[in-house]
């Protein structure tokens, strides 16, 4: 079989996802973390649900892969610029609560 | 799981790890580490990395020192290559207590053997390309200091120490511990009992908890600390680069992704795990006040961990008063992993009794009652 890719922002294959699984590596988010699935440049829209049916497979049922890797912001990559203005027109202030 | 041990260590985070991995080493394989998820769940797999040996007391600096040597070992000792790359570690000061702080803490550092220096702010445009030298007074930069990559640094432990005999549980909840008089007599968990009477409390943020399953109270609060990543760039950065005005630090890692976080002073003690966009801002106005290039580099991801903290900023350690066999290796603050294997070797040789060091005492829970405080002024982010 050809090289069958998983993951393309990251370049992980399937072979990369056996190696982890044998590595003991067997939920999905040891996985993102072993391999690098999920984390380039589309954050896991692509390639999460591959790696929850690669993991259903050997796994045996939906349940392995019932629970997947927290989603995190941003939606897609954003300039830091956009999120360095001055801090007087700042989007959000400092939580409530009990200080240091 | 194995359902009797010699001893329960109670975080599977790098800090328990490297315990079980150092105690293994000197004979001891009748361990279980407990870990409530995956390794790398808790703060170990959320930090950003930071080997440093810049310190402002003597003992953290020669405990660094050694952690240093450590890690130049660990990826050939446990087969997982920790990506530790000496790039070094630059802090701006942009006050004059900032500046007197980094030039006390700079003579110390070099009378420990420290290779620090007190630089200009030209030279450090030299070492960091782009870097805005305006408003900074001076900056300290030790080339010996370091990034890792934190997962293979937690995985290479866990694997060293299962390989020597050490049971490694994952996905095992502490939902109980029984003492009979002063002695543990088991550890109960979602996936069955461990009897054992002797615990270490090694679970980071959660370590109030489980002391408190034993009636004993700890002083840690966690607090959420964020952090965030951005696309990979071709090598640039060496040195991991700190500004002392608000704690912020990045680094290049060796996937090339600028990583890195601050500290924020309106955070609450919490177990809020959330993302905030209140980060997001401070963290971009301040990466691109200190190299305004990175303005157009494009954030891709941000998450959140715990520092662990006590009220003197160092970690709490060894016995506590009413219960035998229950040992404290907790309340790192962000410094967990870079102390990590330091300390698990200083730890082991404790509690083998092959060797013993004045941390176990000068660090243990009593302090706070005895009033024997001596507080480590160099915690950023």
């Amino acid at each position: 079989m050809g090289k069958c890719i998983v993951c393309q922002c990251e370049d992980v294959t399937l072979d990369d996802l056996e190696d982890a699984f044998e590595h003991g590596f067997r939920d999905l988010e040891s996985l993102k973390r072993f391999t690098g699935l999920a984390t380039g440049l589309c954050q896991g829209k692509c390639c999460v649900a591959h790696a929850a049916r690669f993991l259903a497979g050997l796994k045996g049922g939906d349940e392995a892969a019932a629970d997947p890797p927290r989603t995190r912001p941003l939606l897609r990559p954003t300039p830091v610029r956009a999120f360095a203005g001055p801090e007087e027109l700042s989007a959000s202030p400092a939580s409530q609560g009990e200080k240091r | 799981m194995r359902d009797r041990a010699d001893l329960v260590i109670i975080g599977g985070g790098v800090i328990g790890l490297s315990l079980a991995y150092q105690l293994a080493r000197l004979g001891l394989t009748d361990v279980v580490v407990l870990e409530q998820g995956y390794l790398c769940f808790g703060a170990s797999g959320r930090n950003g990395g930071g080997v440093r040996q810049q310190w402002s007391t003597e003992e953290n600096i020669q405990l660094m020192k050694e952690s240093v040597q450590m890690f130049r070992r660990l990826s050939s000792e446990t087969g997982y290559n920790l990506w530790f790359r000496q790039g070094g570690y630059l802090f701006l000061a942009r006050d004059e207590a900032a500046a007197a702080g980094l030039e006390a803490n700079v003579k110390l550092q070099n009378r420990c053997g420290v290779p620090t220096r007190l630089i200009s702010p030209a030279e450090a445009q030299r070492i960091v390309p782009g870097l805005e030298p305006r408003g900074i007074q001076v900056c300290a930069y030790n080339p010996t200091d370091g990034v890792l990559f934190p997962f293979p640094a937690v995985w290479g432990m866990a694997r060293a120490a299962a390989q020597l005999g050490v049971a490694v549980e994952t996905f095992t909840r502490v939902t109980a511990i029984e003492a009979r008089g002063r002695e543990i007599v088991k550890v109960v968990t979602d996936r069955g009992a461990i009897a054992t009477h002797r615990v270490v409390n090694a679970a980071g943020a959660w370590s109030f908890q489980i002391a408190r399953m034993l009636g004993v109270e700890l002083p840690n609060k966690p607090y959420r600390h964020e952090i965030l990543i951005c696309e990979p760039l071709k090598p640039f950065l060496d040195p991991m680069v700190s500004d002392l005005s608000d704690g912020t630090y990045f680094s290049q890692t060796m996937r090339g992704e600028i990583c890195g976080g601050l500290s924020d002073p309106a955070e609450p003690a919490s177990m809020e795990t959330r993302s905030s966009l209140r980060f997001l801002e401070r963290m971009c106005r301040s990466m691109t006040r200190i190299l305004p290039a990175l303005a157009d580099l494009r954030v891709m991801r941000q998450w959140a961990g715990f520092y662990d903290e006590t009220p003197d900023g160092q970690p709490i350690l060894g016995r506590v008063d009413g219960v035998d066999g229950f040992i404290q290796l907790n309340g790192f603050g962000g410094h967990g992993m870079m102390l990590a294997p330091v300390m698990g070797k200083l730890a082991a040789e404790w509690i083998l009794r092959k060797a013993d060091h004045p941390i176990f005492q000068r660090y243990d829970l009593g302090r706070f009652q005895r009033g024997e405080i001596q507080r480590e002024t160099f915690s950023i982010g």
